[in-house]
């Protein structure tokens, strides 16, 4: 195979060289960085990466391949955390051609290939993530040698989750006597489906601007997303409405930043955002501490929860807000993910402390 | 929050360094010193080891150079009442010496608090069966193990498991005793040795081919927990960790597998109650995601060591202040300072750690690997790809290999065994099957290595084929070349793979490669260890150097305020830990007087790579060619390279030729002295006397001189340390043999045939000159004769038996040669002396292995006064006289024989211990008593076998047997020996070998086999007549090796054996004095 040249052209003018491993197919968007060092089969399906060029810290990739891409009779992937590539490129240092692992199915690149994702090696991605941390991130493109230029790069006024939301109904685990919960998809990951599955309830996956206070339920959680929580104006609505019922909330990442819009708090954009699996968070008032898998760009403004409201989690390098409660009612929600996939899973209790509150 | 009512905390360390235990704990055992410090506790150590730098000054409040052995530690608390103690970092010794205090009650009695681990969890750790039931308890899988008391239990285990089965010594340091079995036959021999460490053995299903895996724990008392980092050996299970090349992070785990182990390490530590550092060794299948538990280890490690280094993350550190009582959330990130220590570092490189053995020193020692360990020290390489990081490792082990590829042709007969049964060599013999057409899966299904490394390692020779097609230098393009440094070859592999080689000098070739590498803009970048892949800004200067990459993490002024400081790389026989120490204390003077202190090393093992023992760490290698990108880099005002024992030394003459500024002492004269046809010219022409000598141009000038001076001679070609290719010949047959061989060695310089003495004493001069005078200087005694190397010697300090004439005469020679050399530094002589005969045996312009040692016996810093003088900073003369001293210091050697299956435990001109112990007594025999129980010599209680070789030496035990007779001690003699005892009428039982039989065809009684096994011998005095003699083959071998096998005490030689006897028979062990270092004045 022959191999093309690839730049990858920052929005302050800065380009960094490398050699093209997938699809020779130009992109924009934001470029971010991530510092997992497993896990890239996860976090290219996570939708939450829904407009972004994601770079990864950990120079090699592409070791263990990438397993089949495969569907439970539920519908739910099997290895996989949605149905497709999100992520909009791969960045790394050091691609491996070749694999070996007794799951996997086919190689890094030909996933990419075959998805029409681009990736890019050879880049000095230490040097990258210092930048974005210094400026923040950065629209960008990659640009593929002997291909057309890449289309102009935007971000921030998309509306990436009505992109990645489903587009209708569907129901998980239905049963007569199964409690039943509304998930919002915002973009949600396949497992928080599964953690709330194995957990016994039915679950009701909705569009994320669907009325979902028409429908039946005990309880109301909220997915991941990509971009923006601002442009999800009327799930705020919904939600607020949704309180009037006393029914528990919970909420993860975007769920933990639309839970806090509902309650009244100002939502800001970090500077280059938490994605990693080793975000330590501390819950407020207690001496317990987590290891917590990340991927988010955006806040709640703690400094804004109104009253009624207090952070449960804090983030402890930052002192960024990673959760929220009602100091009355049910409702609560994270802003890492204690469903992991990838990243560690000290923090499924979550689920657990959600589905007791069903009762 | 911290405990309220802990002030003073005894921390015990590790002792000597052995194989197993070796300078891994003196980093950790600083680091919780540091810690405790930092809080205010006044602390307390006890370690015999003299040469680390946690027995240095300031380090802990009082230093006891103290065997840490139960006995000792109890009479040390009954002084000195600390409230609190420190188990986990001194190694299994400490671990071990802890659980007996505990178990004897004596910490209760004295109200002395376990800080961090319990104990109570340590027992459930270590002994097996209560391990494997607390994890069953929660579920946790564990390989299926019988605890077996005796050798019937263990064959009936192994039938029903069925074989091949594992064997382990319970409480047993790093796989000590334990071995495969593959049939009942092998199951026996190994038992019976497991058995004489430990009453209980262990007998488990093997799983050889499984990954191994591990994970590094902390938790605190909050019960708040992380993983530092997991790791992932090269080698699959069935070589001990210490044995193998480890990776980290692992590389062929997938998410959910990294994260169900992470987990299951988690959920491990938290039941069994650990506060601080842990780590879990997982074996891992291969073909799905089953795992099991193999061990857990509730104390700092080898492997805890390794990830602090691969990471950043102090575990040491933390874990000491964990045991104080904090959390990890009240602690900070020690690289960012302003992110929390409650993290999980994300590397964004990838570390190699390769084990250095150094088994070609041994005679008739087993070279496979296996359970037990046998490596001697380690490297650990950082890059950006595989490929370049275990090239960098291959390079570091210093073995005299250039990486992966365009070594030394090391030619496998049969490689399909060499790939099977894995060795020392094996990575090599993997490079060879790759070049003669074996894929990576016929290579994969001889060793089981994953082949994810196989296929990096190919890689490696692919590229090597594409080197080797462009056939010229001027051929090689920007990208292609580039492509091979970041795939980790040096300029000498290209060099020589584009047949440079071929048509200059190496030396030649790989300056000329370098100059054109530079003229295409091809340069390694610095990168920094940050803990966070650069999500945060770090604070400390933790750098490497890569290829991959396009921009310098650090900024450089050409202040020209640098002082680099070139360390002393993997542990070795011959190097460890005292150079390691003369590199932290040139780093601490060079700090204190305002310049920049770099370091240049690789073993993470040592302080000297603690990021912040300096302002700059560059963890790389020390070759010429990244010593210099360094020295470009950071154009220094010089480089120091006369602290890090040989490797430093070696480079002092390629760095002149760039004209880099070495400080001290020239390259000239470093060349003047090493080179030892040169040397040996220059005391003939200063009229200095020296053995008879000749540089060696051909055999007919060999032999001339031979037939002059006679038999025994010492065949020494140029620049080498601790014996290596030096050799003692007895006999024409075997210089022959020698030489052969060491033509090959160097062929830059010429090898140098001395007249060997015997029976002469060895005196050593340590000292430090400015421009030709000595400043400073330290004359101490070896108690052996001339032949046992000056590493293996017991040595004395101040010299206790030399004529003062002697003494004088030393001095004024040392005089003469530092003048004639222009010495600005530190350097040691070695001399011979027979009656007031001096003679110099040779010279290194550059600190030797006892410059800890006579430093703290003299309480004079002669690192810090050399450092001083090179730096060109004013220094006094010190004003100390050997007179002056009430107290002597001894230093023993550690050997580490029983780890060494079937290698001889004799003493020659090869040096064969592993480490050192330094103790300090009222006179020489308190010294002595002291260091030679810190090696792990017993008292006896009652029964000493003798067999004494010759009659010289028979003569000079006699008196010291006769007193251990009075004494009301057995003796048990051989043949020999016997018929000399009987002939003075001194009491003795004659023992027999098993080929003995008497008329009746009888077997002899008592058998001396039998007598070992049976425990009944407390000390085996084994003096062979010829320790030069080919002595694998020698009857006694089997007696010293049984003993060893058997841990039974063994003296080979007769002036040790004297002089211990002598001490314990005049110093009962209750009057010994439990003094700290400050204490003797």
């Amino acid at each position: 195979m022959e191999i093309k040249k690839a730049i990858l052209r920052l929005s302050n003018g800065v380009t960094f060289e490398g050699y093209s491993f997938g699809a020779d197919v130009p992109v924009s968007g934001e470029v971010v960085f991530n510092t997992a060092m497993m896990g890239y089969p996860e976090s290219l399906t996570d939708p939450s990466y829904a407009g972004q060029l994601m770079t990864l810290t950990y120079p090699l990739v592409g070791n263990y391949g990438v397993p089949e891409f495969s569907f439970e009779p539920n519908g739910l992937a099997t290895y996989m955390e949605s149905d497709r590539i999100y992520a909009r490129a791969i960045i790394c240092s050091e691609y491996s051609g070749e694999f070996s692992h007794w799951n996997g199915k086919e190689t890094l690149s030909e996933w990419l290939i075959r998805e029409g994702v681009p990736g890019i090696t050879g880049i000095d991605t230490r040097a990258l993530t210092m930048l974005l941390r210094e400026n923040g991130v950065m629209l960008g493109s990659i640009e593929i040698e002997g291909c057309a230029p890449a289309p102009e790069a935007q971000y921030e006024d998309i509306n990436f989750v009505d992109q990645v939301s489903c587009k209708e109904v569907i129901r998980y685990n239905e049963g007569p006597d199964k409690k039943k919960v509304i998930l919002v998809d915002c973009g949600v990951k396949h497992n928080i489906i599964r953690c709330l599955i194995r957990r016994g309830v039915e679950v009701i996956r909705v569009p994320w601007n669907y009325d979902f206070n028409t429908l039946e339920s005990d309880g109301l959680f909220l997915s991941n997303g990509p971009g923006n929580p601002d442009t999800c104006q009327a799930l705020a609505e919904h939600i607020r409405t949704y309180m009037k019922t006393h029914k528990p909330i919970a909420g993860i990442c975007m769920g933990n930043q639309m839970l806090g819009k509902a309650a009244g708090a100002t939502i800001y954009k970090l500077p280059y955002g938490h994605r990693s699996h080793n975000q330590p968070v501390r819950m407020v008032g207690t001496d317990r501490c987590f290891i917590t898998s990340q991927n988010h760009g955006y806040a709640v403004d703690a400094k804004t929860l109104p009253e009624g409201w207090e952070p449960l989690f804090v983030n402890m390098n930052d002192g960024s807000n990673e959760g929220i409660k009602h100091v009355s009612e049910p409702w609560f929600s994270a802003q890492f993910h204690p469903e992991a996939c990838s990243g560690p899973v000290d923090t499924e209790f979550l689920f657990d402390d959600f589905i007791q509150l069903l009762k | 929050m911290k405990l309220e009512n802990i002030h003073k905390v005894l921390v015990l360390g590790s002792g000597a360094l052995k194989i197993g235990e070796a300078g891994e704990f003196d980093y950790s055992g600083s680091q919780a010193l540091k810690a405790l410090h930092e809080e205010g506790v006044e602390t307390i150590l006890i370690n015999p080891n003299i040469a680390t730098v946690q027995t240095s000054e300031g380090v802990a409040d009082h230093i006891y150079f103290l065997p840490v052995t139960p006995y000792f530690v109890e009479r040390l608390i009954e002084k000195e009442r600390p409230d609190g103690i420190l188990l986990s970092f001194g190694g299994q010794t400490a671990l071990n010496c802890g659980v007996a205090l505990y178990r004897s009650g004596v910490l209760e009695k004295y109200n002395v608090q376990v800080l961090g681990t319990p104990v109570e969890t340590i027992i459930n750790t270590e002994d097996r069966e209560l391990f494997v039931r607390q994890l069953d308890q929660i579920d946790v899988k564990t390989i299926k193990s019988e605890a077996c008391e005796n050798i019937e239990e263990a064959r009936r285990a192994a039938a029903e498991l069925g074989y091949p089965v594992i064997i382990r010594a319970a409480y047993a340091l790093g796989g000590l005793g334990s071995g495969f079995c593959d049939d009942e036959e092998q199951l026996n021999a190994l038992a019976e040795k497991a058995f004489s460490f430990s009453p209980q053995v262990l007998v488990e299903k093997s799983l050889k081919g499984w990954k191994e895996i591990e994970y590094e724990v902390v938790r605190d008392r909050y019960d708040n927990c992380i993983t530092v980092c997991n790791m992932e050996n090269f080698d699959p299970l069935g070589i001990h960790t210490g044995e193998s090349i480890v990776i980290a992070p692992s590389q062929t785990l997938t998410n959910s597998e990294y994260h169900k182990l992470r987990a299951l390490a988690i959920r491990i530590i938290r039941h069994l109650g650990i506060v601080g550092e842990c780590n879990v060794q997982y074996a891992f299948d291969p073909e799905s995601e089953d795992y099991r538990v193999i061990e857990v280890n509730a104390r700092l490690s080898r492997s805890s060591a390794l990830a602090s280094k691969a990471t950043g993350y102090p575990l040491a550190f933390v874990a000491a202040k964990l045991g104080l009582g904090y959390g990890l959330f009240e602690l900070t990130n020690s690289v960012t300072k302003s992110t929390s220590a409650f993290f999980e570092p994300a590397l964004d490189y990838v570390v190699c750690k390769i084990p250095r053995w150094d088994l070609a020193k041994f005679r008739g020692v087993n070279r496979e690997l296996g359970s037990s360990m046998k490596s001697v020290g380690e490297v650990m390489a950082i890059g950006r790809t595989f490929e370049d990081a275990i090239q960098k490792g291959l390079r570091m082990i210093g073995q005299g290999m250039h990486g992966f590829t365009e070594n030394k042709e090391l030619h496998v007969e049969d490689l399909d065994a060499a790939l099977k049964a894995p060795t020392d060599k094996r990575i090599f013999a993997i490079a060879q099957a790759m070049y003669e057409g074996y894929s990576v899966e016929r290579i994969h299904e001889l060793t089981k290595i994953d082949n994810w490394f196989l296929q990096r390692l190919e890689h490696i020779i692919r590229m090597d084929e594409e080197l080797k097609k462009t056939g010229d230098l001027k051929k090689l393009g920007h990208d292609l070349l580039l492509r091979a440094k970041q795939l980790g070859f040096s300029d000498f592999q290209i060099a020589r793979a584009v047949g440079l080689g071929k048509k200059m000098p190496m030396d030649e070739a790989v300056v000329e490669m370098r100059k054109y590498r530079k003229s295409l803009g091809i340069l390694p970048v610095v990168k920094q260890i940050d803990t966070l892949a650069g999500e945060f800004p770090a604070q400390t200067n933790y750098l490497y150097l890569t290829y991959s990459g396009i921009s310098n993490d650090v900024h450089y002024q050409g202040d020209k305020k640098s002082i680099i400081v070139l360390g002393s790389g993997a542990y070795r026989i011959g190097s460890s830990v005292e150079f390691d120490w003369c590199g932290v204390q040139a780093l601490h003077t060079i700090r204190n007087n305002g310049y920049r202190s770099v370091m240049i090393n690789y073993n993470p093992e040592t302080v000297s790579t603690d990021y912040d023992i300096c302002d700059r760490l560059y963890f790389d290698e020390l070759t010429f060619e990244r010593v210099m990108d360094i020295i470009e880099l950071e154009n220094p005002h010089g480089v120091i390279v006369s602290t890090g024992g040989q490797i430093p030394n070696n480079l002092a003459v390629k760095l002149d030729k760039q004209r880099v500024p070495i400080l001290g002492t020239t390259a000239k004269s470093i060349d003047n002295a090493e080179d030892r046809d040169k040397f040996s010219a220059m005391l003939d022409r200063i009229g200095v006397d020296q053995p008879e000598w000749s540089a060696l141009t051909s055999m007919d000038d060999v032999e001339k001189f031979v037939n002059r001076v006679g038999y025994p001679v010492l065949v020494r070609p140029s620049y080498v340390l601790s014996g290596a290719a030096m050799n003692v010949c007895s006999n024409d047959e075997q210089l022959h043999k020698f030489l052969a061989l060491a033509a090959n060695v160097s062929k830059e310089h010429p090898v140098v045939i001395s007249k060997f003495m015997t029976n002469t004493k060895e005196v050593e001069m340590d000292a430090v000159a400015r421009d030709g005078e000595i400043i400073a200087y330290a004359i101490s005694e070896h108690v052996e004769y001339a032949g046992v190397h000056s590493g293996d010697a017991t040595i004395m300090f101040p010299a206790q038996k030399l004529y003062i004439e002697t003494v004088r005469r030393i001095k004024r020679i040392s005089g003469q040669i530092a003048r004639e050399l222009n010495i600005s530094g530190p350097f040691n002589i070695q001399y011979l002396a027979r009656e007031n005969e001096i003679k110099v045996i040779e010279c290194n312009l550059r600190a030797s292995r006892s410059f800890p040692f006579v430093s703290k016996v003299l309480k004079i810093n002669l690192i810090d006064i050399a450092t001083r003088i090179m730096l060109g900073l004013p220094v006094e003369k010190p004003h100390k006289s050997l007179f002056d001293f009430d107290y002597v210091g001894v230093k023993a050697s550690q050997f580490s024989f029983n780890r060494l299956q079937n290698a001889d435990p004799i003493l020659g001109v090869d040096m064969a211990s592993t480490g050192e112990v330094g103790c300090l007594g009222e006179d020489a025999n308190c010294a002595l008593l002291k260091a030679m129980l810190s090696v792990g010599m017993r008292i006896p209680e009652k029964n000493i076998l003798f067999a004494i070789g010759g009659p010289k030496q028979r003569a000079h035990m006699l008196d010291t047997i006769k007193r251990l007779v009075a004494r009301g001690y057995t003796i048990y003699a051989t043949g020999g020996t016997s018929e000399f005892l009987n002939g003075l009428g001194i009491p003795n039982v004659r023992v027999y070998k098993k080929e003995h039989v008497d008329e009746f065809g009888q077997l002899k009684q008592p058998i001396v086999s039998d007598l070992m096994h049976q425990k009944k011998i407390d000390l085996f005095v084994g003096i062979p007549v010829d320790t030069l003699a080919d002595s694998v083959h020698d009857s006694y071998y089997k007696m010293r090796r049984t003993a060893v096998d058997l841990n039974i005490p063994l003296i080979t030689n007769a002036r040790l054996a004297v002089a211990f006897i002598n001490a314990f028979l005049d110093v009962p062990l209750d009057t010994l004095a439990i003094k700290s270092w400050d204490e003797y004045k």
